[in-house]
């Protein structure tokens, strides 16, 4: 009996000790996420920021600057035709990929889901044939669909995929393909992340076009070239389509513009990517121009707006006092530009991650490095209020309309798309997304009741189980991507509803491996994946870690108390990860406590970087940034060949410089460009440079003469 | 004296902010508390190794008089303190471990059956779940020989954890 209770005893704290494992390896995959997206808010208030502010110096810059913040171009119907034209488009004779043909039929549809699965590609010319008809499909729809149950058995509904075509593959072998008797509802963000987003776009808009009132489609966040820039969608695209990728690329981004935002079914039941705000009002929704919102991160689309290019040119000549003076500082009840976060409110004593305490630091630490790009960019002096309001600004006040009612539209929109639900009661900016809510419980009431609705059916958020019901089961979560951070990490579900609108879940979990996994591999080699990823965080703030933890090893031993190391790496790092816990995984030895820290780099790297202290912060800036660079770089790589001149390059790297605390002198940049042409002709691959750092393993830092090479395993020089 | 009072306040210190750590893993709404059903792990997660009575028994001092459902912070970390300070529920050293399988091979045989283990391990002492024999028994049993070799078992299973 004794020795039953001994080995039970064990056994559960080592089913505990998973247990932990597993619940820290989701925090850190979440945490370096939401540190990214965060990432992108702030680069993105910095374009704002210079969209009001930039006063070019000399052509170069201007020549930069338009090419960032070039108004979209609003296409009249019949240059839309002229220039997405794919009857021009001639099928080789050597393509064997799937043919389709208009109006399109259900055999058609089934067809590209069998290409598609035996890893073809559909041409071009095809690709923008059915975006076109899409188009002409989706300007019919509201904005709202309004669905009922009553001609069918059951409504299944799907979540985020994320480009991951197994995932959509393994739903329709479960549940069937799109019917009349089986009708769909798709809840956005179809893209971006995954490298099959095209695919599962284009199966998803040929089931459209032929089921047109068994299949609906929702807009995510994800469906926007801005946020498509970063996560990689636009790449994919680019890759794929080499020719005519930015013609697919721009037909896209009006197509995205026209899906509709949110569906109802038996106007009972909601459904919308992300959520909701307190101040949600489905009748307003109903009434907006959607399309005006071709990214919903920027505000809408005015026709009376100069091209900014144009205004900039006219701006010139001025000075920078001349334009401080047009801005308006007061606090004006009505905004020209709604920047993402709003005013935050926070209550005190919640802890450090609590969506009110994120949304105040970060809007800190926006605010301040908004004051140092203006410092750096010239306006040496203050303003005459003192405070720079993130929320405020005005710089043509002739050309910009102050219109309260076009900002509450647009809140509405991003509110519906970015918004996550929060245990707290209340309603708070969404500070770690860059747009929408947090909406607690009271918030879910009060706004279901107010429609009628009994269930919010959401997606957005990736969960551990595909789905969670929260706000007393009022709110669903469904997210239809499984192993999403890694292989292991989820599973993915899809809800049907029936006339009785009571949710029945489906979970599967995409997996190559038929043998079951043990507890121990499975949280294993999620977690190896998680700690990798964490790794290399540490690895890319190594000099402001070594610093720190210099100043808590005053007498310069070299080592400092595992305590402390926690202390350091969170002040650091600002990932609010449990580290006294994570710290038998990343720290291998300690003795008496004491870690020594400049081994413990060396254990965390591959190699050792011999290159000087100051190359070495630069390259980890430049590492640690890759993010914001590559979105950059393809903005500003206008005609999307992936490459950028040296020019380009330098001017880029300044702008993102004023962005972050370095300073670094142009002789590193001009280095560092010219060492990354490697084929010396004065032009830099986008994708060569920013593959180098997805290859950390395989990096090798050399210094020769002075300068800094990346070589690649058989890469030339 | 000053620098023993000083290294124990460290030493207490220390074992704050661990707990801190440990109890921030489980607290899903960031207000300082955690579901009942999850101090366990807590606790076990900061290298004890209490059986379901002993765990019972400091539930006790830890929930509210009117159990909630939920634990708070104030009332666990005092508790926890205690508890790490007395070194109580230390972990089982390898050794004791074996001779606790070899009790229940009374054949002396050197490895259990399957039906043996799920016996003893789902009748006996504080019972398994059907779920946590399943898992046991799924890293447990030897795959070509289809039975437990419990001294390899052991040292598979420590070897990892620390």
């Amino acid at each position: 009996m004794k020795a039953a209770v001994l080995i039970q005893r064990w056994y559960r704290q080592y089913v505990a000790r998973m247990e932990v494992r597993r619940r820290c390896t989701w925090t850190i995959f979440q945490s370096i996420e939401y540190a990214g997206e965060q990432d992108q808010i702030k680069l993105q208030n910095f374009f704002t920021y210079l969209m009001d502010h930039f006063t070019p110096t000399n052509s170069n810059q201007r020549d930069l600057i338009s090419h960032i913040f070039t108004e979209d171009e609003v296409y009249k119907e019949t240059e839309l035709e002229k220039y997405f034209d794919h009857e021009t488009i001639e099928l080789p004779e050597s393509y064997t990929g799937p043919h389709i043909d208009f109006p399109l039929t259900a055999a058609h549809a089934a067809a590209l889901v069998e290409a598609f699965r035996h890893k073809q590609q559909l041409h071009a010319r095809y690709v923008l044939q059915l975006l076109h008809e899409t188009l002409k499909h989706l300007k019919l729809l509201p904005n709202i669909n309004r669905v009922c149950t009553c001609f069918c058995e059951e409504i299944t509904i799907c979540g985020d995929l994320h480009g991951q075509l197994d995932d959509l593959l393994l739903i329709f072998y479960k549940n069937g393909l799109p019917s009349v008797e089986k009708p769909y509802i798709f809840n956005g963000d179809y893209v971006d992340r995954g490298k099959n987003s095209i695919e599962i776009l284009l199966i998803l808009f040929a089931f459209l076009l032929v089921y047109p009132n068994e299949v609906h489609m929702n807009r995510g966040n994800h469906e926007d070239y801005i946020v498509n820039l970063r996560y990689g969608f636009t790449k994919e695209v680019m890759q794929k389509y080499k020719m005519h990728g930015r013609k697919i690329h721009k037909l896209l981004q009006i197509v995205f513009s026209w899906m509709p935002l949110a569906t109802v079914i038996d106007q009972k039941v909601l459904i919308t990517h992300g959520g909701i705000s307190d101040t949600t009002d489905l009748d307003i929704i109903a009434k907006v121009d959607r399309h005006k919102y071709v990214s919903v991160l920027r505000p809408p689309k005015k026709k009376k707006r100069h091209n900014m290019a144009e205004a900039l040119s006219i701006r010139g000549g001025r000075t920078s006092e001349g334009d401080i003076q047009t801005t308006n500082m007061d606090s004006r009840p009505s905004l020209r530009r709604l920047s993402l976060t709003s005013t935050p409110c926070y209550s005190p004593g919640t802890r450090k991650r609590s969506p009110h305490d994120i949304s105040r630091k970060v809007r800190r630490s926006v605010e301040e490095e908004l004051e140092k790009c203006r410092r750096q960019v010239g306006f040496s002096e203050p303003y005459e209020d003192g405070k720079f309001s993130l929320s405020f600004s005005e710089s043509d006040s002739e050309s910009f309309e102050v219109c309260e009612s076009d900002n509450a539209e647009w809140k509405q929109i991003v509110d519906i798309l970015w918004s996550d639900p929060m245990h707290q009661e209340g309603c708070v900016p969404n500070a770690v997304r860059g747009g929408g809510c947090y909406y607690g419980p009271d918030v879910t009431e009060k706004v279901l009741s107010r429609h009628n609705i009994q269930l919010l059916i959401r997606s957005h958020e990736c969960k551990q189980d595909g789905y969670e019901f929260c706000h007393n089961r009022k709110v669903l979560t469904i997210f239809s991507a499984s192993n999403y951070y890694e292989l292991g990490s989820n599973r993915g579900a899809y809800v049907k509803l029936g006339p009785d609108l009571i949710p029945h879940l489906v979970q599967y979990q995409v997996s190559r491996t038929t043998r079951k996994l043990t507890m121990k591999q499975r949280v294993s080699r999620v977690e190896r994946s998680a700690l990798r990823a964490l790794r290399e965080q540490l690895f890319s703030h190594k000099s402001d870690l070594i610093s720190a933890f210099e100043k808590y090893d005053k007498n310069k031993t070299g080592r400092i108390s595992l305590n402390d190391w926690a202390t350091v790496v969170e002040s650091v790092l600002h990932l609010g990860l449990p580290w006294r816990v994570l710290r038998s995984q990343l720290v291998q030895s300690a003795p008496e406590g004491l870690l020594e820290y400049h081994a413990w780099f060396d254990d965390l790297a591959i190699e050792q970087p011999t290159t000087e202290h100051v190359h070495q912060s630069l390259l980890e800036t430049l590492y640690r940034n890759r993010s914001n660079l590559e979105t950059i770089f393809r903005i500003i790589d206008s005609d999307n060949s992936g490459l950028v001149s040296f020019e380009e390059f330098c001017q880029t790297w300044k702008l993102l410089s004023s962005h972050l605390n370095m300073e670094i002198s142009n002789e590193a940049i001009s280095d560092l460009a010219r060492s990354i042409d490697f084929n010396k002709d004065g032009s830099i691959d986008i994708n060569e440079f920013l593959e180098a750092f997805r290859l950390v393993d395989k990096i090798h830092y050399t210094e020769r003469e002075g300068s800094l090479l990346l070589t690649t395993p058989g890469a030339l020089l | 004296m000053a620098e023993e009072k000083e290294s124990a306040e460290a030493m207490i210190s220390e074992i704050h902010k661990q707990i801190t750590d440990a109890f921030d893993v489980f607290d899903h709404e960031f207000n300082k508390t955690v579901d009942v059903r999850e101090v366990g792990t807590i606790i076990r997660s900061l290298s004890c190794c209490p059986s379901e009575g002993e765990l019972h028994d400091l539930l006790a001092e830890i929930e509210e008089e009117e159990p909630t459902g939920y634990i708070r912070f104030e009332k666990f970390l005092p508790t926890m303190t205690k508890v790490l300070m007395e070194r109580r529920y230390r972990p089982i050293p390898e050794d004791v471990l074996l001779q606790a399988f070899e009790v229940l091979d009374q054949e002396k045989k050197g490895h259990l059956e399957p039906e043996e283990l799920t016996k003893y391990m789902s009748e006996e002492g504080e019972p398994f779940t059907q779920e946590e024999m399943e898992e046991m028994l799924s890293a447990a049993v030897d795959p070509d020989k289809n039975v437990i070799l419990y001294k390899d078992y052991v040292g598979m299973m420590t070897v990892e954890d620390n």
